[in-house]
């Protein structure tokens, strides 16, 4: 019975459930509007596009997250000027800029030798944070979560009708490069804790349950961060017994609780409609 | 005093279409007029143009004689847009839709006032969706959906409204709880613009007309401007006429032929192209002045002939 209670017996372990929540909260809140607006792909693209600044700002000894904003805005700046310039898609417009900052970055990486380790990009460590970047992490979410929450109704209105938005006047491009900018900041916070692979099942995942469970936006809002919670406490409880990563974990779990969604969501599941 | 201005307009897409070339048109308040014109005629082109979501590649628009960007500060202008510009997926409730029309006036975190839920209750009562208010907006037939947003416009209460083919896909019952609906702003003084190409139903709310095929062909009242000319220049061959002289029809039928269309209204022109209404009532000035002109016309010929 004891052995259950293990995981809080280590501060480490407290400390990886307190940042898997947060993270996986404001992973959550975004996703809902990167699903909504049809951008699913720009999380993975953003995440990726990171890696170039990464290693340019440890040559130049700027801190990482530095570097990888730059790059990562920049990655998503430059899919939406190809999209208005060119009959190209959006979505294709991204693969080729993100697949391309990606390569950039792994040929950088192969000119510099340093401590910088491509797993350590890959897949993060949320467990044993330095005290520094555990602080840095915490204050820098928790500007995220509240500047999404504050500018949810505007963000909304943008995803659902940008023709109206327009028509009141809101500043339809600055509200984009908003949430463009909130989600680069949200992907270099977590990155160094989860890892850019599973930042993008974060970015993606929680929206998804949501928008199956949901009728109402703030309903959606709540749901996607219920999900991402619950799912990083179990997901970091189950990777101590499994000795696992616990950054996979949780994005199992979170994956689990989708599927559970989409089979039994109320009037909506595919084992309900019968 | 209410206007619409467009001068010169172009627009040409980034796929290197021209959809729109040279189009002018000046429109003031208090009035319901239809855009009329085919299907890619530029239509939601022009509407884009006036709204400001495009920048013209040349010419420009006005709206109160102001530039567009102010007109969007001050929310003059409403849209309507079309069903098919719509996700129709999202998790929003009817409410609300209409509450996004009273953004404009709220503070920066959106928190609507007693004034805003009142507006949003009388928009929707006064299109009858009150008693779905709650309901997610996929969850409404097509009429419902379409009188949600005519209902965010109301509740915008912006003086100057455009819907763009508000009647496609509508059952009757919706066309003409819209139409009443329009002829009462009509009567507040509010300026319309509407697009369509169902040309029936034209003649019995518009008073004016805009015909449009890739730049504006004519503007004007609409007994003026919907002639059979005008209308087989803006439609080319994409329209179907039914002649009477060609026709089976004989003079044993009389007037008692009957029109019948399955969605779309008829435009019915008379003998010598004239426009035809449904309703004769209300408009008895108009048919005895064409008596007047016919007999006159004859009484003309007659004496021709004597001399
Ligand atoms: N975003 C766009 N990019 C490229 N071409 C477009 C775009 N929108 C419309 N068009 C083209 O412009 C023409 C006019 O379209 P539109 O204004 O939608 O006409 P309507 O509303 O009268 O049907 C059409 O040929 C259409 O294919
Ligand atoms: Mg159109």
């Amino acid at each position: 019975m004891n052995a259950l209670l293990d995981p809080f017996r280590f501060g480490f372990m407290l400390e990886a459930f307190a940042m898997g929540a947060l993270l996986g909260a404001v992973a959550a809140v975004l996703s809902c509007f990167l699903v909504l607006r049809g951008w699913s792909l720009m999380g993975d693209a953003v995440s990726h596009a990171v890696l170039p600044g990464i290693v340019l700002a440890s040559m130049s000894g700027l801190p990482l997250a530095v570097g990888a904003f730059v790059s990562g805005l920049f990655c998503a700046v430059a899919s939406g000027w190809i999209k208005a310039h060119t009959r190209l898609k959006e979505d294709t417009a991204m693969g080729v800029a993100f697949t391309g900052l990606f390569a950039l970055g792994l040929v950088l990486m192969s000119k510099h030798v340093s401590d910088l380790h491509l797993d350590h990009v890959l897949f993060g460590n949320i467990l044993g944070i330095p005290r520094p970047q555990l602080i840095e992490a915490t204050v820098l979410s928790v500007l995220v979560l509240a500047a999404v929450l504050m500018l949810r109704r505007d963000l909304l209105l943008v995803a659902f009708d940008p023709a109206q938005a327009r028509a009141l006047g809101r500043p339809v491009a600055a509200l984009n490069y908003t949430l463009l900018t909130l989600l680069s900041l949200s992907i270099v916070t977590s990155m160094q804790l989860v890892g850019l692979l599973l930042v993008i099942a974060m970015l993606i995942t929680p929206g998804a349950t949501a928008f199956l469970l949901a009728r109402r936006f703030d309903e959606m809002l709540l749901k996607a961060v219920l999900s991402a919670v619950g799912s990083a406490l179990v997901g970091i409880y189950v990777s101590f017994f499994l000795n696992g990563s616990p950054a996979a974990c949780i994005v199992l779990v979170q994956a689990l609780v989708f599927v559970g969604a989409l089979l039994f969501a109320p009037g909506k599941g595919l084992l309900r409609r019968a | 005093m209410l206007t619409l201005e467009a001068n010169q307009v172009t627009v040409t897409y980034p796929s290197g279409l021209t959809a729109l070339r040279d189009a002018s048109l000046r429109l003031s308040g208090g009035t319901i007029c239809a855009l009329v014109g085919v299907n890619g005629s530029g239509k939601s082109t022009l509407f884009k143009s006036l709204m400001g979501f495009l920048t013209p590649t040349h010419g420009s628009v006005s709206i109160n004689g102001r530039p567009v960007r102010e007109a969007q500060k001050q929310s003059w202008v409403a849209y309507v847009p079309q069903a098919e510009e719509v996700d129709w997926t999202f998790p929003v409730s009817v409410h609300d839709v209409v509450m996004m029309g009273r953004y404009g006036g709220m503070n920066f975190l959106r928190i609507p006032r007693a004034s805003d839920r009142a507006a949003v209750e009388q928009s929707l009562r006064r299109v009858g969706l009150w008693d779905l208010r709650d309901r997610q907006i996929g969850e409404l037939s097509g009429g419902q959906k379409k009188r949600v947003f005519v209902a965010r416009a109301l509740a915008q209460s912006s003086r100057i409204i455009l819907l763009d083919e508000p009647f496609t896909g509508v059952d009757v019952k919706t066309e003409e709880a819209i139409i009443a609906l329009l002829r009462e702003l009509r009567a507040e003084g509010c300026l319309i613009l509407v697009s369509t190409h169902n040309l029936g139903s034209v003649p019995e709310f518009c008073d004016q007309v805009v015909l449009i095929n890739r730049t504006i062909l004519c503007y004007g009242p609409t007994d003026e401007v919907f002639t059979p000319e005008n209308l087989t220049e803006a439609f080319g061959g994409a329209l179907r006429a039914f002649e009477f002289d060609r026709s089976t029809v004989e003079a044993h039928d009389d007037r008692q032929v009957t029109v019948l269309t399955d969605d779309e209204r008829p435009l019915v022109l008379g003998k010598r192209g004239h426009l035809e209404y449904r309703e004769r009532q209300g408009r008895e000035a108009l048919v005895s002045e064409r008596e007047e002109r016919e007999r006159a016309a004859r009484a003309a010929k007659n004496g021709a002939q004597e001399d």
